[in-house]
């Protein structure tokens, strides 16, 4: 089937399968590889995106379901320079381990700020509870989501 | 809190791995692409044990849409075997199954849906035979073999003292069974690995690992081939935690395996539920132990028992139950010690790395009892382990005297000033009741005596015409900083900017076999390799810096970016390193380092088990909920003695993933195992912690400097996750007055306890 979409801020086509996840479309048919695979089930937001400005997990979205949709990954975030500054502050702060996780929390965390610029440590760990870390153990992501609202205030 | 701190400072603290991962552009084994990929999957056995008698239906599984192999036992050219501590692991099951999940057969295919749908509808005849799935029931003379006579895979044994004359010295005396269950890596990236045929005959293989060393032994056994046919290159890892020690190896012998039959670039990528079910895991363990001390609270004595159910095939089990068994005791100086610890065998997914290496389980067990013991005695658990605490000079249970670096009492201090230490003793009144929990931990630092074969690491310093450098290491990163250490070891020993240092991917043609990443070894010992390959270059550039100062170079040192005369005269690194160039200095070199001087008598147990100790404490503050079960940690504090942090945020990470690892492993996670088949393979049954369930940590890190390690330092990645566990259950005997003697401690087993108390 085609499918129509805006992706990255760009209007495309493909030819895909719409019962396949939205997941596979990216990284296959697009080679949008900064979203990863961590369970294909929809719990452990590895392969997080924004459809229509919001966090979903990719592997739970057939990409029949976006056609005429806008959907973003971190490749088309990286013009924006309220993403680049949470970037940055996952740099600096030291939020970043293996990496695996790390797209997928950057855009949960860009989704919160962009709604809240001035969110509580317990609003960051809300925002961020459909992401899962096995390295950090959360608290210096928290730190690097808090100094990014700083930042960015 | 953030800390406050300026521009450049913040700069420096980055990592050296942190950009490509921001920008998503780090490439893990599933990023890479390959003109002609095919796909691999594994048929595994439905059954826990039986003899295979054949394949059914191989033919009609051949013909299915886009198969372009199916390989079973007998299409192994070399030998059916992946080496890790015995020879005992097949590398596809060829007459007899010893567990449910257990590699048969293999499938290439077009696609990864075509392969894993051939792989389901292999069907193999197999004759199924009884099966054990408890290492107590192992241990019955009348059971099941599952592996050797006895189904002992290994033990070990440690006599200090005399065993009977220190119980009878005791006034007190207290003796317990604590058990744990499985516990499941879960790093985010499951299993993947990639194997490309190469012109000469050989394979290329790269791959989600900790051990490209171990992968290219087993290779080597499994192809027939030589080793210099075989490269291993380790791509991206996404989390290792000691999962990507034993079983790549496994993978890696699969894909090669399809690769060399088809001619094309095989890949294998476990989905989330293969992962759980193929992948090695944290050992189920009963500990019988026993302290005996005088009424003022000295500890005269300790008994331990350590049963260790390492599942169908030994892996490395025996030495996960040596390092358990050398810490069971815990960090004290304990005149009489007798600790004996069996691993059996039996009809489950086989046991192996996991972060802690069987420390989890002996200090859940010691740690527990301690407490339970300063209860017998009516004294403070603070006070009690403050007086039989390890200290320099103080003697281990293997007879080993601790040397100048122990930040022992340090750690403890700190912890408990930090976290404002004080016990409740079930005092609130309320449904929600709070209570503080501590903990002390040692760990020997290494493989130790047992892995000593492998204690030795590799590196090469290349410094390029304008000033960047590049560094093989044979020790990887997978997320607990490696790279940056090993950027940071270099650049400071050079003079030159961090951000001039690549660490190359590591590759078994680049370094000599530097042994695994493994046993929170990289720093110190390939820390240590990068050192010595650094010193080399440095001599030639000191020779060339007092070539321009005009000195000797006796007279050079290296102070920041620039190397210094000792009467205040300099050359900028770049400077020099031209200079290097003009007079033909050789501006790369290798260096090597191996751990000497530990030993290990296996009749007594005795002998200087490991060249080093981490030394930590933990403390938490935890809210139990009396009438649901439920426990929230609200505070937890960690301080390790590590001798010097190379990288101080990457340090403090270590140190709060693995506390929120080890809070998972006493609250949450619960691996479901009925006859040896897993019933909860998934993330949503099986629950690690989220952000919403945990705590900040708050790490404090000691520095007792080690003269022999690079900078003084020790070893970090696995100390955090060994303490935090008994220090929870210690938290919530204070609050509610419940001692649960397992992990995971979930909310029934709290009530259960309740209602034995009210």
């Amino acid at each position: 089937m085609n499918i129509s979409l805006i992706l990255n801020d760009n209007k495309v086509n493909i030819d895909f399968n719409p019962l396949r996840p939205l997941l596979e479309m990216l990284r296959e048919g697009f080679a949008l590889r900064s979203l990863k695979e961590g369970c294909g089930r929809g719990e452990c937001g590895t392969c997080t995106v924004l459809l229509d400005g919001k966090p979903v997990t990719a592997c739970m979205v057939a990409s029949g379901q976006v056609e005429g949709r806008s959907v973003m990954t971190l490749e088309g975030l990286e013009g924006n320079e309220s993403f680049r500054r949470i970037q940055r502050a996952f740099m600096e702060t030291g939020a970043v381990q293996c990496g695996f996780c790390t797209p997928g929390f950057l855009i949960a965390a860009y989704a919160l700020l962009r709604d809240n610029p001035s969110p509580g440590r317990e609003d960051i760990r809300r925002a961020v509870s459909g992401n899962l870390c096995r390295c950090t153990g959360y608290t210096k992501i928290i730190d690097a989501v808090e100094r990014a609202g700083e930042i960015l205030r | 809190m953030p800390k406050k701190t300026g521009n450049t400072e913040r700069k420096e603290q980055i990592r050296s791995d942190a950009l490509r991962k921001v920008r998503g552009r780090a490439l893990f084994i599933e990023d890479i692409p390959h003109d002609r990929l095919l796909h691999g999957a594994t048929a595994r056995s439905p059954v826990p044990h039986g003899l295979i008698r054949g394949f059914l239906n191989i033919d009609e599984v051949r013909a299915m849409e886009g198969v372009r192999a199916v390989l079973t036992a007998a299409d192994i050219p070399g030998e059916n075997t992946v080496p890790f501590v015995k020879d005992d692991y097949p590398c596809l099951a060829g007459s007899e199954v010893k567990f449910r999940g257990q590699p048969l057969a293999l499938v290439a295919a077009e696609t990864r849906d075509q392969a894993r749908a051939a792989a389901e509808a292999l069907k193999a005849d197999i004759e199924e035979y009884p099966a054990v799935f408890e290492a107590v029931d192992a241990m019955r003379p009348d059971t099941v073999r599952v592996g050797g006579d006895d189904n002992i895979h290994s033990s070990y044994r440690i006599r200090k003292g005399d065993i009977d004359e220190g119980f009878r010295a005791a006034d007190i005396i207290v003796e317990r069974i604590y058990r744990n269950s499985h516990q499941v890596h879960c790093y985010l990236e499951n299993m993947g690995m990639t194997a490309v045929p190469s012109p000469s005959g050989g394979v290329v293989v790269s791959g989600s690992m900790q051990c490209p060393f171990y992968v290219h032994n087993a290779l080597v056994r499994v192809t027939g081939l030589q080793y210099s046919k075989i490269r291993v290159l380790q791509a991206e890892t996404g989390g290792g935690f000691g999962g990507k020690e034993d079983m790549p190896s496994l993978q890696a012998a699969h894909t090669a395996l399809l690769a060399l039959k088809t001619g094309r670039p095989v890949r294998i990528i476990y989905d989330r539920r293969e992962d759980f079910i193929a992948m090695s895991k944290r050992h189920p363990v009963r500990t019988r132990i026993k302290y005996g001390a005088s009424a003022d609270g000295k500890i005269t004595a300790c008994e331990a028992e350590y049963i260790v159910n390492g599942g169908a095939y030994c892996t490395l089990s025996p030495i996960v139950a040596w390092r358990g068994l050398i810490h069971i005791t815990g960090p004290y100086e304990i005149p009489n010690i007798m600790a004996d610890s069996y691993v059996m065998a039996t009809n489950t997914v086989p046991c192996g790395a996991f972060r802690g290496f069987g420390q989890p389980q002996a200090n859940f067990a010691n740690e527990s009892l301690i407490d339970e013991l300063a209860e017998k005695l009516d004294m403070d658990p603070l006070e009690l382990r403050r007086k039989n605490l390890l200290k320099t000079g103080s003697v281990t249970a293997t007879g080993q005297r601790i040397g100048e670096s122990c930040g022992m009492e340090e750690a403890l201090e700190r912890t408990v000033k930090r976290i404002s230490f004080r016990r409740r003793k079930s005092g609130d009144p309320g449904v929600k009741k709070r209570g503080m929990g501590l903990s002390v931990t040692f760990y020997g630092v290494g493989l130790g005596a047992e892995g000593k074969y492998f204690a030795k690491s590799g590196a090469q310093v290349y410094v390029k015409e304008d000033g960047s450098v590049l560094v093989a290491v044979g020790n990887v990163e997978m997320g607990q900083g490696s790279e940056t250490v090993f950027t940071r070891i270099c650049a400071d020993t050079l003079g030159c900017p961090y951000d001039m240092v690549d660490v190359l991917e590591p590759d078994t043609t680049r370094v000599p076999d530097s042994g695994p990443t493994v046993a929170s070894r990289a720093t110190m010992v390939g820390g240590r390799a990068v050192l010595d390959a650094a010193l080399k270059v440095r001599d030639a550039l000191t020779r060339s810096a007092a070539d321009i100062i005009g000195v000797r170079p006796f007279d050079i040192s290296v102070s920041g970016h620039k190397y210094v005369s000792s009467d205040g005269r300099e050359a900028e690194y770049i400077e020099v390193v031209r200079a290097a160039y003009a007079r033909r200095e050789k501006m790369a070199a290798q260096g090597w380092y191996r751990v000497e001087g530990v030993s290990f008598d296996e009749k007594t147990g005795q002998g200087d088990a490991y060249p080093v100790y981490t030394f930590s404490a933990n403390a938490c503050e935890v809210e139990v909920d009396t009438e649901t079960g439920q426990v929230k940690v609200l505070r937890l504090v960690a301080a390790h003695d590590i001798g010097k942090a190379i990288h101080t945020p990457s340090a403090e990470g270590q140190i709060q993933g693995g506390a929120v690892q080890a809070v998972g492993y006493a609250l949450y996670e619960n691996l479901v195992l009925e006859k040896g088949r897993i019933l909860n393979p998934s993330l949503t049954g099986y629950t690690v912690p989220t952000s919403v369930d945990v705590c900040d940590v708050v790490p404090i890190i000691v520095e007792s400097p080690y003269p022999e390690g690079p900078f003084g330092a020790k070893g970090l990645g696995e100390p955090p996750m060994v303490g935090p566990a008994a220090a929870v259950m210690n938290a919530i005997y204070d609050a509610c007055g419940v001692r649960v003697r397992k992990t995971p401690c979930l909310p029934e087993d709290i009530m259960e306890e309740l209602k034995k108390i009210t």
